[in-house]
């Protein structure tokens, strides 16, 4: 009874007009909503009022904002390491690839040389990779992963970037050896464009150096001279770059000029190598039909790398 | 009994902890279900102590939800303070019911509620969502026994 008397007295007091109050606030309500919809220039105290409910929203926003705060800590060691190793797989990735992409320009740097460098007495040519090397001052050999079965055959002339490199001297089933001009044993028959001399080019057992001993004391030649192949002897076709006079030196006490040459191909560094076959019809191959040459006539049947059109 | 300066305090705390449950960000998915908790404060206070909530109670606490939720200024006002109005004017029946019977008050209260919001949604062309605004209610329904006895518990410690 005293707590339905206190309501009552609640109600007395306050009760009375509570219907005139709810009226009221409603009004006050629909004023609101009818200014808010209307005009908008309740936006200005809806400012005001988020302002202040700005710090409200922070502490609300607050515990989520710490979880994540403290998740990401957690995370982060591990998060890190992994994006570490990613990156590191993706970083050994992208190296190799720049290393086969710069290869494969130098590779083709290499045949675009190689294709300038044919001339027209050369028939067919085929590329083929340098596997293994050995240069000293008695052996100038290079191996090549071309063989008998892609047509290759004994005494083929070989050429390298700007120039004549060497032949082919033991030819087997799937690989070559070359010797080089350098060789101390191998000798090309050259004859300089200057002047037409012919001689000989003997290997100086240093990598890429000729020396040319048989030329007398008289002959005019100088550093600077050209020599291509004269195409005597029948290996080598006429007319391909071997090397460039270096020294030309006259001594009394021999009747003969002390003459070095440096090859243009370059047999230390180039990776790609060619071998040539000559036209046979060309006047500059001697008339000689290829089989007479030496070889494995089946062998020569198989696909090689078809020839630049000749310009 | 020094009901009305402690209890309007302690109502007011009740009410800004509300509010605060009712503004969490939440995953969506626990967002729609989320019951008006500021909403059962208000019918709680307008049936238990009508002196100290009451209209005015809930006029306030309708703006702080029209200026968090960025409605229309003066709606959830409106809702709510017609349901601290009928709270209060029918305090003194509803607290004879049985506690099923006042939780069938509760919803009714929510659907009004949710009733004039949405009504005034419709009418000044803002979208009126889909039937998953009413789940607030349910859920509020739902959770009332438990904000009820809460509530009830912490006015008879602080009585004590």
């Amino acid at each position: 009874m005293a707590a339905f008397a206190s309501g009552k007295r609640y109600l007395s007091q306050r009760s009375a007009p509570i219907d005139l109050r709810f009226v009221g606030y409603a009004a006050a309500c629909v004023a609101l909503m009818f200014f808010d919809q209307r005009g908008g220039w309740l936006e200005s105290v809806r400012y005001g009022l988020r302002a202040t409910a700005y710090p409200l929203e922070l502490a609300l926003s607050s515990p989520s904002a710490a979880w994540r705060f403290t998740r990401e800590i957690f995370e982060e060691r591990a998060a890190l390491q992994a994006e570490n190793r990613a990156l590191r797989d993706e970083n050994r990735k992208l190296q190799l690839l720049a290393m086969q992409r710069a290869r494969l320009e130098r590779d083709n740097a290499e045949l675009r040389a190689l294709a300038t460098g044919a001339t027209d007495v050369v028939e067919q040519w085929l590329p083929a990779d340098v596997i293994g090397s050995e240069t000293t001052s008695l052996k100038q050999r290079l191996t090549v992963d071309r063989g008998a079965v892609n047509g290759v055959f004994e005494g083929q002339a070989v050429i390298a970037g700007a120039g004549l490199i060497g032949q082919s001297l033991r030819v087997g089933p799937w690989s070559t050896e070359i010797i080089l001009l350098s060789d101390p044993e191998h000798a090309v028959p050259v004859q300089l464009t200057r002047t037409g001399v012919r001689t000989l080019a003997l290997g100086s057992g240093e990598s890429g150096l000729l020396s040319l001993p048989y030329l007398p004391l008289q002959t005019d030649v100088r550093a600077g001279d050209q020599l291509i192949t004269s195409g005597l002897g029948g290996v080598f076709p006429a007319g391909i770059p071997v090397a460039e006079i270096t020294e030309v030196r006259r001594d009394g006490n021999s009747p003969l000029a002390q003459v070095r040459a440096r090859a243009y191909a370059a047999f230390d560094r180039d990776r790609i190598v060619s071998f040539i076959w000559p036209r046979a019809a060309h006047p500059a191959t001697g008339g000689k039909p290829r089989a007479e040459r030496g070889g494995d006539p089946d062998a020569r049947k198989l696909p090689v790398t078809e020839p630049e059109p000749a310009r | 009994m020094k009901l009305p300066r402690q209890g309007r305090m302690r109502a007011a705390f009740v009410m800004l902890i509300a509010f605060v449950l009712q503004s969490i960000p939440l995953p969506t998915a626990l967002d729609v279900v989320r019951p008006p908790l500021l909403v059962l404060a208000v019918v709680y206070w307008s049936l238990r102590a009508p002196g100290i909530g009451g209209i005015g109670s809930g006029f306030l606490a309708g703006l702080a939800l029209d200026v968090y939720r960025g409605a229309l200024f003066g709606q959830y006002a409106l809702a709510t303070t017609l349901v601290a109005y009928v709270g209060v004017r029918q305090h003194l029946l509803i607290r004879n019911q049985t506690p099923f019977q006042q939780g069938l008050f509760v919803f009714a209260s929510l659907v009004a509620w949710e009733f004039v919001v949405w009504l005034i949604d419709g009418w000044t062309g803002q979208p009126t969502g889909n039937w998953s605004r009413w789940l607030p209610v349910l859920s509020g329904t739902v959770a009332w026994p438990l904000v009820a006895w809460l509530l009830e518990r912490g006015d008879t410690h602080a009585q004590r």
